[in-house]
């Protein structure tokens, strides 16, 4: 990855809000990966983004919190203009690639360049209905790359990346479907990271999982951010203060309160955000 | 507290006739079960003792091997082969036609069409199978056998070709409507996970969707060939009633199906051979539609890709 001088705001962020940070934003990481800037979002007639803005930092985990509805899911599945795939959906304002500057739900993007370019791991595991081997290989071959080496040599790196392959090579031609809950939640990651991604995005991945898989899988992201820039949608305000280096809270669409996760979580300046962390809200 | 605890027990008379229910409807379902397996063994049964008599009078080899089928003649002879030749040119064509339209038309209506055109055409489809199949049968035989005439050469006006042509069509609708609910049925999660890897709508479906789906697809085509080869009206009327071996299906022959319609609208002694090759023809029909079916059982069970 290119080193490249922190990017400052081209433009200033509508909003002034009472917690005194510029749209809710009260630190600027010092590298940016990509920013969300004034991002509004419509379900049809519905407004779920209310002009959102969100710095994401390079390499390190951000992550989005909120209760249910806040728009938490939806301002992370515009990353990868998953809402493309259903009609009556329509963006609104900027997701910046940096340091390119590529926006991401502008109308000139191209959604199928953008998720080659940006993986996302699903709320449910969901591995394809083939092998596990193929299912780590899919996003290589969709990229055109079919060479037996090439294959071979990135699926075992993909699935030990997933802190898997010690459990499946031994039967890396079975079907998906015959592993667990968990092992099939790192089946995807390693399916995600395989063609080696620029932003990982996860959605509630832990939410269909036991308590161990749920420790395991946390463990996996917090190695995978030294080499990956990730966000993660959580329910579990433990486990943003967990594994995340930034969280975000967002409530009926609007990005209430951005910070650094340990200031965020012991001196929250926003009273719904001090609510919600409290338990007395959400 | 105790008091109202013991109002909601439910009464013994009450647990009593809710078990009755519950081992009456297992009685009901066990039968309905019962019912159709026993219906059919039952087909089987006459199937198999009918045709006993003539296999007794007919060698099995003479039946699979001889060229000439000609019951009725003075010098009757039992080739089967004539009108299993001409069974599976309508069934083939009917298929070569049926299988990559109705997949390629299941392929748009699951993964491309907008909701409203799904919704339209689905229906219209569906009315196809509420023509009667006479009226398919004349459709061949008056309207596209004349109408292929004029650019096919040496198309006879009973042909195997248009009927099963039309009979592609019959059931183009069936297999449309099961491989796309199939298809349809592949949860949205799987769809958006290829999606998000990068994947094409044509990657998607061809990568996930159907390998999901293929063990409807396959149930969706082996449906389409049993009707095709079970279907009796269209090729009656249009494929002629002459039991006929040839490799060209622009002649007319008669099919195993036209053969027994034609047999019991006679009036053929009970018991007589001529009455028993309708049963030894009934169960060569029998067999090649179990065989097709047992081809895709085996087939599901190697490409079976379970979600």
């Amino acid at each position: 990855m290119v080193e490249t001088p922190a990017p400052t705001f081209q433009k200033p962020i509508a909003g002034e809000t009472e917690s005194g940070g510029i749209g809710g934003i009260l630190v600027r990481p010092e590298k940016l990966r990509a920013e969300v800037r004034n991002l509004s979002f419509w379900y049809g007639d519905f407004l779920a983004l209310k002009s959102v803005n969100l710095p994401i930092a390079d390499r390190e985990v951000t992550a989005l919190i909120g209760p249910s509805g806040c728009g938490k899911s939806t301002l992370l599945r515009s990353f990868n203009r998953m809402h493309d795939l259903y009609p009556g959906n329509r963006y609104d304002g900027e997701i910046t690639l940096l340091p390119e500057g590529r926006n991401v739900v502008g109308p000139q993007t191209d959604a199928i360049l953008i998720r080659l370019r940006i993986g996302m791991v699903f709320q449910k595991p969901n591995p394809f209905p083939k092998s596990i081997y193929e299912n780590v290989a899919a996003g290589l071959r969709v990229r055109g790359i079919n060479r037996k080496s090439v294959l071979d040599e990135r699926v075992e790196e993909a699935l030990r990346g997933a802190a898997l392959w010690n459990e499946v090579k031994d039967r890396l031609h079975d079907s998906a479907y015959g592993l667990s809950g968990g092992q099939q939640q790192r089946l995807c990651i390693a399916r995600t990271l395989a063609p080696n991604p620029e932003i990982i995005l996860f959605d509630e991945p832990t939410s269909a999982l036991d308590p161990i898989a749920t420790a395991r899988i946390e463990e996996l992201i917090d190695e995978l951010q030294q080499h990956y820039t990730i966000v993660i949608v959580t329910h579990n305000m433990q486990q943003a203060a967990r594994i995340s280096s930034y969280t975000a809270y967002m409530h009926l669409g609007e990005m209430t309160e951005f910070n650094a996760t340990k200031e965020f979580f012991t001196n929250p300046r926003h009273e719904r955000t001090q609510q919600y962390i409290t338990g007395r809200f959400g | 507290m105790s008091s109202s605890a013991d109002a909601f027990r439910p009464s013994e008379a009450f647990l009593r006739r809710r078990r009755l229910i519950d081992l009456g409807m297992r009685a009901v379902l066990f039968l309905s079960a019962a019912l159709s397996v026993f219906v059919t063994a039952a087909i089987v049964y006459v199937l198999v003792s009918e045709s006993w008599g003539f296999f007794t009078e007919v060698s099995l080899w003479t039946f699979l091997t001889d060229t000439q089928w000609t019951p009725v003649f003075a010098q009757p002879r039992y080739g089967i082969l004539p009108l299993l030749t001409a069974t599976l040119w309508a069934a083939g064509i009917a298929i070569a036609i049926a299988i990559p339209f109705g997949t390629v038309l299941a392929v748009y209506l699951s993964e491309y069409a907008p909701a409203a055109v799904r919704e339209t055409v689905k229906p219209m489809l569906e009315l196809f199978g509420a023509i009667p199949t006479v009226v398919y049968g004349y459709f061949a035989l008056l309207f596209l056998t004349p109408l292929f005439q004029t650019f096919i050469p040496g198309l006879t006006g009973f042909n195997l070709l248009v009927p099963g042509i039309v009979l592609g069509i019959m059931i183009l609708p069936y297999i449309v409507s099961i491989s796309e609910d199939a298809m349809r049925a592949v949860p949205a999660s799987l769809r958006e996970g290829a999606f998000a890897l990068g994947m094409t709508r044509l990657q998607t479906t061809f990568k996930v969707i159907i390998p999901g789906a293929f063990s409807g697809i396959t149930a969706a085509y082996l449906l389409g060939m049993s009707r095709a080869v079970g279907e009796t009206m269209v090729l009656a009327i249009a494929a002629g009633q002459n039991p006929n071996l040839t490799a060209d299906p622009r002649e007319g022959a008669a099919t195993i199906t036209s053969y027994i319609v034609q047999m019991s609208l006679g009036d053929l002694p009970h018991g007589s051979l001529a009455y028993q090759t309708i049963f030894a023809a009934g169960l060569a029909l029998f067999l090649l539609t179990l065989f097709f079916n047992i081809v895709g059982f085996f087939l599901r069970r190697r490409f079976r890709e379970a979600y």
